[in-house]
């Protein structure tokens, strides 16, 4: 049911009952090494190019969730996923291993909730019974595509991030039980004229501000009323310019109740600059760990918000801005829910 | 940014970036620059030491023992870039690590390891000067203006 101008409220509240998360060695390192369900110590995963390791991250997760849903893939009615390559191959092609009926999307890094909206709105009017959802990244096939060879001595400014090698999925349900979807906004694309694909960030910001306010006046709600809300990979410089910017249209956030994944992920001291991003950072960590800490009860209720900068490599050489865009999902466990 | 560039961006916009300029976390210039001092001297004493080498031990004079030089040094920070180490000196000691001759080794070696899987013709072949292919064309071209301004001032200026 839309809510407002472009937030759907979900009357059934379609329940994630499975999630899982796959990361890379640098992953393994950081801070929610935990939370993972597997994790690689080589980047390659034993396979031949950094492409096709970067699909079998997603063909993974998605294996774990439906076992741990109990579930065969003949059961999933739709795989909702995309990832950052040209043409999001990866994803096609874990696709085609799955076999399941595939949408795919491409948000950049804003992917996984842009995926996970779209599953709880298909569950909640009866489309599926089961929906597959997620999003996945590889560090070094992303960053073949949009910078510079992997091996290339180029030195990174403050404010670069590093981009997550790990797939994170979730399966969504109408029935069973688990954290509930219950609201989801959809982003439009703020492009504010920033043009350094070295600061996604800062240009990242403003569309994550301009959703979670258009959330917060959709609900007619106040940003309190969630325990945490949670950016997809706005970075060290992105968190501190959206929470001023926040603060300067007049809504009032708790900083401790205002986090990101991409500075969640890793540890103080991993040389990742000014954080992580990529199209599985929010993955997994919504998937990973925020939803393990709601089946704890240590998290009622989150908004968890997507960022995705929309440049291709092409379009930032022919000085092209990033245009960007950000959505915003709501998830609830325990309580009234 | 440019100015100039700025000027083509609404009022909104312009604003923003300034916004955010305050909030950005600023390039490290002196420690940057301190840092390419060191590294890039250490390069240069590494490739000093190569010279004199191939002018004690073998038969060469200071002219020309420039060229099995240079190639030695490529040699090594091909070497380097292959164990991946290349690209972490490079964090650390930016323009230090990629003015001197093995930062273009680098380059061209990062480039055709990085495209290996798209085979020998299509991915090596052609992608091995991505990024060194714009220094040679440059380079030359720059060559050849400097030449033709010595040839004529020369040939007529009566230098």
């Amino acid at each position: 049911m839309l809510k407002g101008h472009r937030t759907w409220v979900f009357a059934n509240k379609p329940a994630i009952i499975a999630t899982a998360a796959v990361g890379g060695p640098f992953e393994a390192n950081g801070r929610l090494a935990d939370d993972f369900d597997l994790l690689h110590e080589d980047l390659w995963l034993g396979e031949e190019s950094y492409e096709k390791a970067h699909r079998v991250l997603l063909e993974e997760a998605a294996f774990q969730a439906m076992e741990k849903a109990g579930l065969e893939k003949e059961n999933v009615q739709f795989l909702i996923a995309g990832d950052l390559i040209n043409q999001m191959t990866p994803t096609s092609f874990a696709a085609r291993t799955l076999g399941m009926p595939y949408l795919g999307i491409f948000g950049a890094c804003s992917t996984s909730m842009e995926g996970l909206a779209l599953s709880a709105f298909i569950t909640n009017y009866g489309g599926a019974d089961y929906i597959l959802t997620g999003a996945s990244s590889h560090n070094t096939a992303v960053e073949k595509q949009f910078r510079y060879p992997t091996e290339y001595g180029g030195q990174k400014p403050p404010t670069a991030q590093w981009t997550v090698t790990g797939a994170g999925v979730a399966i969504v349900s109408p029935k069973g039980d688990g954290p509930r979807v219950t609201a989801a906004t959809i982003g439009r694309v703020v492009d504010m004229g920033l043009a350094d694909p070295f600061n996604m960030g800062g240009a990242m910001a403003p569309a994550a501000v301009d959703t979670i306010e258009a959330h917060l006046r959709d609900m007619q709600i106040d940003a309190s009323y969630y325990d945490l809300i949670v950016t997809g990979d706005l970075g060290r410089i992105g968190r501190q310019v959206s929470l001023d910017l926040l603060r300067q249209h007049g809504i009032d956030i708790d900083e401790e109740r205002y986090q990101d994944c991409g500075l969640l992920i890793y540890r103080d001291g991993q040389p990742v600059l000014s954080g992580a991003s990529g199209a599985a950072c929010s993955a997994v960590v919504v998937y990973g760990h925020l939803i393990k800490r709601m089946r704890r009860g240590e998290l009622k209720r989150i908004l968890a918000v997507a960022t995705g900068a929309l440049l291709s490599p092409l379009s930032f050489q022919q000085n092209e801005t990033i245009p960007c865009i950000a959505h915003a999902v709501a998830i609830e466990y325990g309580g009234e829910a | 940014m440019a100015n100039e560039k700025r000027k083509k961006l609404t009022p909104v916009q312009q604003e923003y970036h300034l916004f955010e300029k305050e909030r950005e976390t600023k390039r490290p210039i002196v420690r940057n620059c301190a840092c390419a001092f060191l590294v890039g001297g250490i390069i240069c004493v590494i490739g000093q030491a190569i010279s004199y080498f191939y002018m004690y031990f073998f038969d060469f004079t200071e002219q020309t023992a420039g060229n099995p030089t240079v190639a030695t040094m490529v040699f090594l920070s091909m070497i380097l870039t292959g164990l991946g180490v290349y690209d972490r000196i490079a964090q650390f000691a930016g323009a230090g690590s990629a003015v001197p001759v093995t930062g273009f080794g680098n380059a061209v070696i990062s480039a055709a390891i990085e495209h290996r899987t798209e085979g020998f013709v299509l991915g090596v072949g052609s992608n091995m000067f991505k990024l060194a292919g714009s220094v040679i064309l440059f380079g030359t071209f720059a060559a050849f203006v400097i030449a033709l301004v010595k040839t004529i001032a020369t040939q007529w200026g009566g230098l």
